[in-house]
């Protein structure tokens, strides 16, 4: 029984000819109007034909087999799995916000909402500028990257090509240089986790566009060597990039801009507790000290008196121009803005001091338990890793194995393998949102797991064992590439 | 405290265990110089204050009666289509990593490619990029890496594509030295004319933009235009409505069978059409769609079907050694993400609209915006722009610059349309106007009589 009820046919398996949600259709509207016969589509596209129930029933049911913040404890490390409040969404679908054309007269209502928010954003980086309009946090960082490229340029300075990236960097720091026509240099971390510094200083050169950073860095860890290294990569004339991955961990505590750095971006859906909708939509807004002001993505909200307006191309000519068909994702920003209202000045410093309250109990706890930490020697900061490789010599099970096995106490995995230069490893972020008891509980699941290798290591290497499937092939999903219903070819 | 669940209590036991005196000592690695004072943004608000401001500054912002489309098109949205996607399930889970806990996005997602291929006929489509825009940006990126007979990084891209979408793919693309070379329109007619490409022809360029219908509404003459980029070796990147679709040759189609192959190389374009609302302009998702042969090429997210231990079907995040998280510098793109709410948001739309329903969807909106047409030209000072067919968006020409006139519609809560002239100047005073089956006959009737009274104040205050 268990399987029957697991499984859920494809949408296309429950559609029949004919079939269809009536009310959903428009009535038809008399009138001639035709596409020329050339043009037009020759046979029904095939999209699946069911009842309103059926779509109903199949989708809430598909809804029924993931992990999420509303039901599972998920601490996916870098990713601030943090609890979404239910207002933000509420508030943010109010119908005037969700019916508003992107092109309409300037609507004040949300643009004093996108002003404050971004007022907000600079004050809590401490930079003087700030714009909403990147998508994502991939995105953000590419509007960093460019800007710094645009500086130099307009400095006439085009021998600056390359951009630092520590070993320990997001793949989206690599990605996004290359993507902005820059070639990477790799630096490494020492034993503790910050930058090797000799490392920095043999890497700058005339060259040396900017270097990119996350701080705390991806090893759990804050940079403590930050003031030092903008030093040495500002009087090289290169900037610094602040990745905001992991702002949570220092919201209030200390900002990017006093560290000395020149441009971040924000994960709105981080830190502000946009919802990660299951793969975004995110929000990846950028800030920049005054020297890249001019550079900034379009549109920016500008206030004239007591009227908001758009600034465009006229006022940045500058500008590194529009990533977006419209503002960016507007509506990700008005939950943003929501939840730092709900916030509010005290709200904000609570969420660093609590989210590595959380992170720094669960780290002692499992090492406590046995668990060996990456840097044992360091504070946490939001998150924290744990490497398996004694486990993994001693009893032959992988960081994956735990992770799936974890799966099976119902919660979310931590993130695995990344950083890739810490072996087997477990990245774990509790966020702040989560009670001391529910930190109890993935502590409990993480001792039976750990007598679960000692005696019972197949179980964690066939885990999960309770999921609507077992472990998938994922060698086969790339090798014998199925992508598509089939039954739509025929 | 807001979304902290700790007591005094919770607090001492958890820094007992950590060996701290104070949450403060935690952050005692952080160089003291640079600690932050007291951050100058408002106090907390509760629920009840935050909803009364938020309802106050939506009421400002109002709910006119819009005529605009341009690139986002107000379509009635099922009821259960943000009923289940607002789902915390759906809502609050993240990317599909651990895909046994995520069977449901991961089906989802395979159902929404399966769509997606269906309605543009092609062979395989990505789980969603950002949006439109940024999806024709990477689409040229992929074909750089794609089209093998080209060495020379240019773009044609015609001027009736989108021009917000031609700033963006230079803004993008433009970063990796790729050059976008304009092809200009008929002015008469209102679309891309392959005498334009005829100078272009016997060159080295990587890919030619075809927006179906064109920013003007338009629909262009997609055959032609396929079969003089594919007999110049040149890849075919196709921009499509997918409400359109329904009623449209897919992309897949155009032109003529070359060695077994046909159409697009590449299909892109904005998703918003298919059960997302307009909200200000995002979030929003982009849809790309390719052959089999460029699947490596393709940015994104791709969810393949496969097996379990068992042997029994399932669903997984595939072809990742294409990503940045894999391959860093050398990814396909630097994306992490898709739009994967509103991907979950477009799959129920179309598997409540279904084949008729989408049908009649596009169908309607076209009718609607032929009487729209109808009923603006009658307008004395109005006229159509151009000659060919359109499907739910055409340029009117006004006998008079257009910015008063809109703004003296919107004062009446008319949205009457985009001014064009500044971003066309040489049509004069252009307005593009669309109509979907949200607009019935008296909103047409409304609007061609505010329309009337509107030309015929400012000619008798002239």
């Amino acid at each position: 029984m268990t399987e029957l009820n697991m499984r859920e046919p494809l949408i296309f398996e429950l559609s029949k000819p004919g079939r269809g949600a009536g009310t959903q259709f428009p009535p038809p509207v008399a009138g001639a109007a035709q596409v020329p016969a050339n043009l037009r589509r020759k046979t029904p596209a095939q999209l699946p034909e069911v009842s309103e129930l059926q779509a109903v029933r199949h989708y809430t049911r598909l809804s029924q087999m993931n992990f999420s913040i509303d039901t599972h404890f998920y601490p996916l490390g870098s990713c601030t799995m943090k609890y979404n409040p239910k207002a933000c969404n509420s508030y943010a679908m109010l119908p005037e916000f969700l019916g508003r054309h992107p092109l309409g007269p300037e609507p004040q209502g949300f643009m004093a909402c996108m002003y404050e928010l971004q007022e907000m954003l600079q004050e809590i980086t401490g930079m003087p500028a700030v714009s909403l309009t990147p998508m994502a946090g991939a995105q953000g960082e590419f509007a960093g990257v460019a800007m710094i490229r645009a500086y130099h340029r307009a400095r006439n300075d085009a021998a600056r090509t390359e951009i630092i990236v520590p070993q320990a960097a997001h793949g989206t720091n690599p990605a996004t240089a290359t993507m902005c026509g820059f070639i990477v240099k790799e630096i490494p971390c020492d034993a503790n986790g910050d930058v090797e510094i000799e490392a920095l200083k043999a890497a700058v050169s005339p060259a040396t566009a900017g270097i990119m950073l996350t701080n705390p860095s991806t090893l759990g860890v804050f940079e403590r060597k930050i003031v030092q290294i903008a030093r040495i990569v500002h009087d090289a004339g290169g900037l610094l990039y602040y990745d905001g991955a992991n702002l949570n961990a220092i919201l209030g505590k200390v900002r990017p801009g006093d560290m000395g750095f020149d441009v971040i971006h924000m994960n709105l859906h981080k830190t502000f507790s946009t919802p990660h909708g299951g793969g975004g939509p995110g929000s990846g807004a950028v800030g920049v000290s005054a020297r890249l002001k001019p550079f900034l993505p379009l549109p920016i909200v500008g206030k004239d008196g007591a009227r908001y307006r758009w600034l465009t191309e006229r006022d940045l000519p500058q500008s590194i121009g529009r990533l977006s068909g419209f503002m960016g994702n507007a509506g990700v920003n008005l939950r943003a803005y929501i939840y730092m209202r709900l916030l509010g000045r005290e709200g904000m410093v609570r969420v660093a001091e609590f989210a590595a309250l959380n992170a720094n109990y669960l780290m002692k706890r499992l090492q406590a338990l046995g668990f060996e930490a990456a840097y044992p020697e360091r504070r946490a900061s939001h998150e924290f890793i744990i490497t398996l490789k004694q486990e993994n010599k001693a009893y032959h099970v992988s960081a994956m194995d735990v992770a799936k096995r974890l799966l099976d106490y119902g919660f979310h995995a931590p993130t695995t393998y990344f950083p890739l230069l810490v072996p087997e490893c477990l990245l774990i972020e509790p966020t702040e949102t989560e009670a001391k008891e529910d930190l109890d509980r993935f502590c409990d699941a993480m001792a039976s797991i750990r007598e679960e290798m000692r005696h019972d290591a197949e179980k964690l290497k066939l885990a999960p064992h309770t999921m609507p499937v077992r472990r998938l092939d994922d060698v086969r999903a790339a090798k014998q590439l199925d992508l598509m219903w089939k039954g739509l070819t025929a | 405290m807001a979304f902290i669940p700790h007591t005094s209590d919770d607090i001492a036991r958890m820094l007992e265990v950590i060996g701290a005196r104070s949450i403060e000592d935690l952050f005692d690695e952080i160089p003291a110089e640079l600690r932050a004072g007291t951050l100058n943004v408002p106090s907390a608000l509760s629920e009840m204050e935050i909803g009364r401001l938020m309802t106050e500054r939506a009421a400002i912002d109002g709910r006119p009666l819009n005529f605009i489309g341009a690139g986002a098109y107000e379509h009635h949205i099922p009821a259960p289509v943000w009923a289940i996607a607002t789902r915390g399930e759906f809502y609050s889970a993240y990317t599909p990593y651990q895909a046994e806990a995520s069977q449901g996005t991961l089906q989802l997602i395979y159902e929404y490619q399966s769509m997606m291929c269906a309605l543009t006929g092609m062979e395989v489509s990505n789980a969603s990029l950002y949006d439109g825009a940024s999806a024709l940006a990477e689409a040229c990126l992929m074909a750089v890496r794609s089209n093998r007979s080209s060495t020379s990084r240019r773009i044609l891209i015609p001027r009736a594509v989108n021009p917000t979408y031609t700033q963006v793919a230079q803004a993008i693309a433009g970063n990796q030295d790729i050059n976008f070379v304009p092809v200009d329109f008929d002015r008469s007619a209102g679309r891309t004319l392959l005498e334009a490409l005829k100078p272009h022809a016997g060159q080295d360029f990587t890919a030619l933009v075809v927006q179906q219908p064109n920013f003007f509404g338009s629909l262009e003459e997609v055959d032609a235009l396929t079969d003089w980029a594919h007999e110049n070796k040149i890849m075919l990147i196709a921009v499509v409505n997918p409400t359109s679709l329904a009623l449209l040759k897919p992309p897949g189609q155009w032109g003529a069978v070359v060695a077994g192959a046909q159409g697009a190389d590449i299909v892109c374009g904005e998703g918003q059409a298919l059960g997302v609302p307009l909200a200000s302009g995002g979030p929003y998702f982009g849809f790309m769609a390719t052959r089999m042969q460029y699947v490596r090429q393709m940015p994104g997210r791709i969810v393949g079907r496969t097996v379990d231990l068992e042997g029994r079907p399932g669903f997984s995040l595939t072809l990742q050694a294409r990503e940045q998280h894999i391959r860093r510098s050398k990814a396909t793109s630097n994306i992490c993400t898709n739009q994967g709410l509103m991907v979950t948001a477009a799959t129920i739309y179309m598997s409540l609209l279904g084949p008729r329903g989408l049908e009649a969807v596009a169908q309607a909106s076209m009718q609607r915006t032929a009487d729209l047409i109808a009923a603006l030209t009658q307008v004395a000072g109005v006229k159509r722009a151009f000659t060919a067919a359109h499907f739910h968006e055409a340029v009117l020409l006004l006998d008079r610059p257009p910015a008063a006139v809109l703004a003296a519609l919107s004062r009446r809560g008319i949205l009457g349309g985009l001014d064009l002239s500044e971003r066309y100047p040489e049509l004069g005073h252009a307005v593009l106007v669309c109509a979907t089956e949200t607009k019935l006959a008296v909103d047409i009737e409304s609007y061609a009589a505010a329309l009337a009274d509107v030309m015929s104040a400012s000619r008798a205050a002239a």
